[in-house]
């Protein structure tokens, strides 16, 4: 299996785990399990959404992610701000003085991810005019939801937009143009992704539907708000640069924003990763067959409910409504009218890789194997108690009944079963003592 | 069947439209952990869960029964009633004789039937008034 070679963003800090179950409850494809007193991920499960990171109060969940030190290893460095970097600061007339801002902090250069996803924006409207797509199209924009229909519903990866991530995007353009002005070898070129979220780190490092990524790092947009933060007021009297996108590349940032931008009105977007789950059943269900095109983000708001962020979510989202319509009044131009079609096909924009479905849910490769465990698994589940408690170290009962069967977990580690067992060993030991009396 | 390596049955009620859906769920949620594949596991999604609706819908109740052997899935769906007067007309798209309490919820559209025929690689309907309905469905595996 290569299940252990892949790369995940989300980590255990095991000094600050304390071994609850705020995880173990919360995690969308049961990866985690407490055992021997502190939390482990199933790296085959793991679609690092980041949620763990999100409810741990001990902060024992962290992203292994760059620092801005990394990017010294480059001879050029290029910041690719993700547009949710603009929801973070309240009053922000233009981007241009966050651009300006990441300039001080060592970049060369810096490309908008909101320009790339004026791009992908032109790119999906175009695709969704191909005859006979299944329905709904699916967006492959929050890597997240992209990996947890790989392990969760795999029978609708073929509804996957094949358009790659407005990052990867940027990332292409940025590099040639900035190679080009400078008559630089791309290698020279270190491009780092200002992040809002675990799971685009992990994009990074195993690449969705495409071999390799444009990207060569991601910086924690944490870090670089307390960085910049000091910095905006000062820039904005001064001459500072220009946004570049549009407004819907903005507005990527919030949850609607990619339906909006490739103006699909027969679109539905779904925030929050247990209600993207929800909404993907139904869709395996056939019952959203009407409907054109379905964005889910994994986390509350969109991208602006990374957990990665500093600004309360809808506070952020909020100012980014605020900044889109502002940069529509200055620029009232849509990705359609701003990105020409030979723009799309000037740089790679298609996933060219298959995304494989993850069999991480199944209980055995040979189907026969499969069935036996499940009828066994089937006898367990009916003799626990059903509390869901998680005392097991597994979030239900069904998942200890699985873990059993799979050999990770035995039937005593269950508080209830053995506490009954104690029970009925001491009524036999009181039975024996009342005998010799 | 001496060969049914995996049996569940789920009791569907009449209206009962607090529960509808969990039996397909966890019929999904069970062929995932067996491992079938992708092209099976939506067409045994949308026809259980049509088939489900169905019984919500349009029966007096009944069951609805999953069978797993190495070489197919088989759904069984079997009513108490009412059953249908008329096969080739229920068998037809867009024909629905779903009530406005169905309707209102989005049902109801006449696709049902049809729908599970044509997800289906093997289906049998045969139904009897006053007496029920009885549905068979295979999808094979190899």
């Amino acid at each position: 299996m290569d299940a252990k070679k892949r790369f995940h963003s989300v980590r255990l800090n095991k000094e600050l785990c304390k071994g609850c179950t705020n995880c173990l409850m919360h995690c969308p494809t049961e990866a985690i399990r407490v055992r021997n007193g502190r939390a482990h991920i199933l790296d085959e499960r793991c679609i690092d959404c980041g949620e763990c990171i999100r409810i741990c109060d001990y902060h024992a969940k962290v992203a292994a992610i760059d620092t801005l030190e990394d990017i010294k290893h480059f001879k050029y460095r290029i910041a690719l701000p993700a547009p949710t970097l603009y929801g973070q600061f309240r009053n922000i007339q233009d981007v241009g003085v966050i651009l300006t801002a990441l300039r001080e902090l060592g970049f060369d250069d810096v490309f908008e991810v909101a320009r790339g996803a004026d791009i992908v924006s032109r790119a999906i409207s175009e695709k969704m005019r191909e005859p006979d797509l299944p329905r709904p199209m699916i967006s492959s924009a929050c890597p997240a939801v992209v990996r947890l229909i790989q392990v969760r519903f795999p029978d609708l990866i073929p509804n996957i937009v094949d358009i790659r991530q407005p990052m990867e995007v940027a990332a292409e353009i940025a590099r040639a143009e900035f190679c080009k002005a400078h008559s630089c070898e791309p290698e020279d070129v270190g491009i780092f992704f200002i992040t809002p979220c675990p799971a685009k780190m992990t994009a990074i490092h195993s690449p969705l539907g495409q071999e390799k990524s444009a990207v060569d790092g991601a910086i924690s947009m944490l870090e670089i708000y307390g960085l910049i933060r000091p910095m905006l007021s000062r820039i904005q009297r001064e001459e500072h640069m220009h946004g570049t996108s549009t407004s819907y590349g903005i507005g990527w940032a919030t949850s609607s924003g990619e339906a909006k931008s490739i103006f699909q009105e027969n679109a539905l977007n779904v925030d929050g990763i247990q209600n993207v789950s929800r909404v993907l059943e139904e869709i395996e269900n056939n019952k959203l067959s009407d409907l054109a095109f379905f964005e889910g983000n994994a986390c509350t708001g969109g991208c602006v409910g990374g957990p990665l962020t500093f600004e309360n979510n809808y506070v952020a989202k909020n100012t980014i409504r605020k900044l889109v319509a502002s940069t529509l009044a200055r620029n009232p131009v849509t990705p359609q009218q701003s990105v020409p079609v030979s723009m799309i096909n000037k740089y790679p924009i298609r996933l060219d890789v298959p995304i494989e479905a993850n069999p991480a849910m199944s209980l055995d490769e040979n189907i026969s194997v499969a069935m036996e465990k499940m009828t066994r698994m089937n006898e367990i589940i009916a003799d626990l108690p059903g509390y869901d408690c998680g005392s097991c170290g597994s979030p239900t009962c069904r998942a200890f009944a699985e873990d059993i069967v799979l050999g990770y977990a035995k039937e005593m580690e269950c508080i209830h079963k053995l506490r009954d067992k104690l029970q009925s060993m001491a009524e036999q030991m009181v039975e024996v003592a009342q005998i010799r009396r | 069947m001496s060969n049914t390596l995996l049996h569940a049955e789920y009791p569907v009620e009449a209206e009962d439209y607090t529960c509808a859906g969990e039996a397909s769920a966890d019929i999904k949620r069970k062929l995932k952990q067996l491992g079938v594949s992708a092209n099976v596991l939506r067409r045994v999604a949308v026809a259980s869960y049509e088939v489900e609706l169905n019984l919500v819908i349009h029966s007096d109740g009944g069951v609805l029964s999953l069978e797993v052997t190495p070489d197919r899935v088989r759904l069984i769906s079997k009513d108490r009633g009412p059953g249908i007067p008329d096969l080739d007309l229920a068998m037809r798209e867009g024909w629905s004789t779903a009530s406005e309490t169905a309707r209102s919820l989005g049902f109801g559209a006449g696709m049902g039937l049809p729908n599970m025929k044509r997800n289906a690689d093997e289906f049998d309907i045969k139904s009897k008034v006053g007496e029920g309905t009885t549905i068979q469905m295979g999808f094979l595996l190899t």
